[in-house]
């Protein structure tokens, strides 16, 4: 399977215990499952990529007739909702029939969590929780006023200075609306997969409420790759530098 | 809020079910792993249960008099550091959590002992 995300729920939050007893904070997610409704190629489109539905009980009356039609091209049942996913191309990697379109998909394929069984990092990105209109201190985290000798507790203060500039700086952090935004964690260990229940259990928060709908997806930059992780085998400066030295002896 | 059953079940499938059933006011000796390098050895814990929280990421508080110096430790039910949990005895106990005997000491903080099944 050469699909790189899915669509997934948010279900709730737990703890595990790994090997070695140190405790996880963990998000279960249902992860699908998802059926492919579009494929878009290179030559078409002028990218690849694969529309995905995930597979949810939806009402035929909330179905528009233009959604109807899509479906029905690509012979899939309705899905409760539609988003792409880039695909690995099959000159990355090799798949076991790579026939169609050259990397073995066609519309109607199934997606399930299977597809991140070999990965150890995810990127999930969520609709985060709605907070309203929300003052300065909640929304920029500015440090609020006195609590006491008559002030007020949460307001922002000063906006700017007076004749010079005459006006308030583009950017200048207010009150205003806050949340509902759409939020990417990246890198999010996986602590677990369950194919029977379709579910992805992630270490650390997921953006939005419980039941809200994510996106999730194999790392971009898994912290393996980068410089400096601990995992990587880091590298002492100075050893480094002793080494490096040595051979040119 | 009611527990999404996908939590239930999974909670079912996570959570040990080799330790025996006590409750709050059992005495009972905890078997803790300890690691000394690349050994690991058995220490027990034994004490009276005070407090017992329920749930998926539940907990008991063992409480013990060590030298005089009364010390609690609190175990989740998951917890890898558990090699086993052994029931010592039971005691006649009015409440689910027994927090007042952390200001009891002596012959005040005894418990009258029952036969429990």
């Amino acid at each position: 399977m050469a699909v790189t995300g899915i669509i997934g729920k948010k279900i709730g939050m737990t703890q595990v215990f790994d090997e070695k007893g140190e405790v996880h904070p963990i998000t279960v997610l249902q992860a699908g499952p998802c059926v492919i409704t579009q494929l878009k190629t290179a030559a078409k489109d002028g990218y690849d990529a694969a529309q995905i539905g995930l597979v949810e009980f939806v009402k035929a009356s909330k179905i528009t007739k233009p959604m109807q039609g899509h479906f029905a091209k690509s012979s899939v049942p309705p899905v409760k909702l539609v988003k792409e996913v880039p695909v690995e191309l099959a000159s990355a990697k090799k798949t076991e029939d790579g026939q169609e379109n050259g990397n073995g998909l066609k519309a109607g394929d199934k997606v399930l969590v299977d597809i991140f069984s070999d990965e150890k990092y995810v990127d999930v990105v969520g609709t985060s929780k709605g907070r309203g209109f929300a003052g300065v201190v909640r929304r920029h985290r500015f440090g609020g006023g006195p609590k006491s000798h008559g002030h007020m507790f949460q307001v922002q203060g000063s906006i700017g200075a007076s004749s010079f500039p005459s006006r308030v700086f583009p950017g200048q952090r207010m009150p205003g609306h806050m949340g509902v935004d759409r939020i990417t964690v990246r890198n999010l260990r996986i602590r677990g997969i369950d194919l029977d229940e379709n579910l992805i259990m992630v270490e650390g928060a997921v953006p939005g409420p419980r039941d809200g709908y994510v996106v999730i997806s194999k790392a971009k930059a898994p912290p393996r790759e980068r410089r400096g992780f601990a995992g990587s085998g880091t590298v002492d400066p100075l050893k480094a530098s002793k080494k490096a030295s040595a051979k040119k002896k | 809020m009611s527990i999404h059953p996908v939590m239930q079940r999974l909670a079912e499938k996570l959570n040990r079910t080799d330790l025996p059933p006590f409750v709050p006011g059992d005495t009972v000796r905890v078997q803790v792993k300890i690691k000394e390098g690349d050994k690991e050895r058995l220490q027990a814990f034994e004490g009276i249960v005070i407090a017992r929280k329920n749930g998926p990421q539940g907990s008991f508080t063992v409480r013990k008099m060590s030298f005089g110096q009364g010390v609690e430790r609190i175990f989740p039910f998951n917890s890898k550091v558990i090699d086993k949990v052994e029931k010592v005895r039971s005691s006649r106990v009015r409440r689910a959590k027994l927090f007042y005997l952390r200001g009891l000491r002596g012959k005040a903080a005894r418990l009258k002992e029952i036969e429990r099944a």
